[in-house]
């Protein structure tokens, strides 16, 4: 992180929120706490645009951790490709043709251009295993739906905002279902349990599109 | 069934909540899973200390008394939290002392006058099978051993540290009326100049729709700077972060609040703090104070780094 600049925000007395520029900063610097961890670093979470940082404060404090994180070795993820994970998707989601509608697309093209773009997951956190994977299409891009549902199906492949996902197991939601995979991408016997890390790329395929429920 | 395994307690009535906790699971947070763990981690501390074990022994936390458990052997327990009522068989026992169960008796804990959970420890702590490397139940994300219910049956793991040598701990009683340190941050910028005044000026009352995930307050309402957004990014939550959602009251996050989210956090209560929140009950009464942040060991609000060479600079603000 040698060229750009680090905002550091105070957040609370063990933690700290560090502001980037944009999703490539924060994998990278993610990346870089990873591979060079400071003393007292008790966890990192990844989000859009920033890292927030949690710490032991009977080891370190906020200014030491801000002086490591000046010095850590910059770090692209470039030089290590980030594994690609193909998601088959049977395209029969209940919003599909509502979202159709909203893009000015038909439900074919909306399906092209979901299953046509490389997503980057960005960052997790709504749920355990639940990925926002950015790299949607422009044209897709909707605010999420008005009335949240009660309970979305787990394996609801979805859309809102700029981000795509995959409910790893039901539970209520807001997103737009355009349709369901049977992958299982949250899975407490696995090491580590979530399919989706930040930094992994995913491609969805299209599987079943006639055999809408 | 192995001695080791056999089990030792037997819930009789698990009274509003029982549930397993221990310090949880940090580290975690880039898999979308929290840290968990005891609500009131002081309390839980001091369970653990007066029988002796490690601090990563899981113990019972339960909700407004109403406990009852059956031990089919002699084991030595302690209760601490929210100070009720408690009878061993017969025999009267107290909270914040380590006490003998004996083998067929029944743990009884009353209801408490002040104060929300109670934790009861037993020597060796509880020994269930643990997920993602801890035992306690995550009530939002789902993990960890479910609520306990009528005839579950638990077992003891061998999480000693020493023998027991506290007799009594000096504990203050829980109030129904507390003051909460501050440290302003990170997006206290995105709020109104008067909305830290109103913060620290006013009483909010803890509402009923108040849980692990965190306390819903109600008071005046913190408003946002002019021309600031609702919602921002998602972005990494702590606990004792005060969010406020677009109706301007705030949530203070406890134990098994969400690792990311979208509202902006006006504040972060002191660590130290928390556990005193996690006593507060519906109808309680909650005041916060502003507190210097190199007196909770915080950094000064705004700090910038540009670069390894580089100067400290005021804070960009989001």
């Amino acid at each position: 992180m040698r060229t750009s600049e680090l905002h550091v925000l105070p957040c609370g007395d063990h933690a700290i929120l560090v502001e980037l520029d944009d999703l490539e900063d924060v994998l990278a610097l993610n990346a870089a706490l990873r591979d060079h961890e400071p003393a007292g670093l008790v966890d990192v979470v990844p989000a859009a645009e920033t890292l927030l940082i949690t710490f032991d404060p009977g080891v370190t404090s906020a200014q030491r951790l801000t002086d490591d994180l000046a010095h850590l070795p910059d770090e692209r993820p470039a030089t290590d490709e980030p594994p690609l994970v193909e998601i088959p998707v049977g395209y029969d989601g209940p919003d599909l043709d509502a979202v159709a509608d909203a893009a000015g697309l038909s439900a074919d093209e909306v399906v092209r251009r979901h299953s046509g773009a490389v997503y980057t997951v960005a960052f997790t956190g709504f749920a355990p295993g639940f990925a926002y994977l950015t790299g949607l299409d422009q044209r897709l891009v909707l605010s999420r739906r008005e009335n949240p549902r009660t309970r979305v199906p787990a394996g609801s492949v979805a859309i809102a905002d700029r981000y795509s996902g995959v409910y790893p197991r039901s539970g209520p939601g807001g997103w737009h279902l355009l349709g369901h995979t049977d992958a299982v991408l949250w899975d407490l016997d696995r090491t580590p349990p979530a399919a989706l890390l930040p930094g992994t790329r995913v491609r969805f395929t299209v599987q079943g599109r006639d055999e809408r429920r | 069934m192995t001695a080791a395994t056999a089990p030792v307690l037997e819930i009789v009535e698990p009274g509003m909540l029982a549930i397993v906790e221990d310090l949880g699971r940090p580290g975690l947070g880039a898999l979308g899973v929290g840290r968990s763990g005891a609500a009131d981690e002081a309390s839980f501390r001091l369970a653990n200390r007066l029988v002796a074990n490690a601090e990563r022994a899981a113990a019972i936390e339960f909700v407004l008394g109403g406990l009852a458990v059956r031990f089919r052997r002699t084991a030595t327990v302690a209760l601490t939290g929210a100070p009720a009522d408690v009878r061993a068989g017969h025999r009267a026992a107290a909270f914040n002392a380590p006490f003998a169960v004996r083998a067929g008796e029944v743990l009884r804990v009353g209801r408490p006058a002040r104060g929300l959970r109670g934790y009861l420890a037993v020597r060796g702590g509880l020994g269930v099978a643990p997920v993602l490397g801890s035992r306690s139940w995550d009530s939002l994300a789902g993990i960890g051993p479910p609520p306990l219910r009528s005839g579950d049956l638990l077992p003891l793991a061998a999480d000693h540290a020493g023998e027991p040598s506290v007799d009594v701990a000096p504990v203050p009683p829980p109030s129904g009326d507390v003051t909460l340190r501050v440290l302003p941050g990170p997006r206290a910028g995105r709020f109104a100049p008067s909305a830290l005044d109103r913060l620290f000026g006013s009483a909010y009352e803890v509402t009923a729709d108040s849980d692990r995930v965190g306390l819903r307050l109600a008071g005046p309402p913190l408003r946002r700077a002019p021309g600031a957004a609702a919602e921002l990014a998602p972005e990494g939550m702590v606990t004792g972060a005060l969010q406020v959602p677009p109706n301007g009251r705030p949530v203070l996050f406890l134990a098994d609040h969400p690792v990311t989210g979208g509202y902006p956090v006006i504040g972060v209560v002191a660590a130290a703090d928390v556990s005193p929140a996690a006593q507060l009950r519906p109808g309680d009464t909650v005041r916060f104070r502003p507190t210097a942040p190199a007196a909770a060991g915080a950094p000064a609000p705004g700090l910038v780094r540009a670069g390894p060479a580089a100067h400290w600079s005021p804070p960009r603000r989001g």
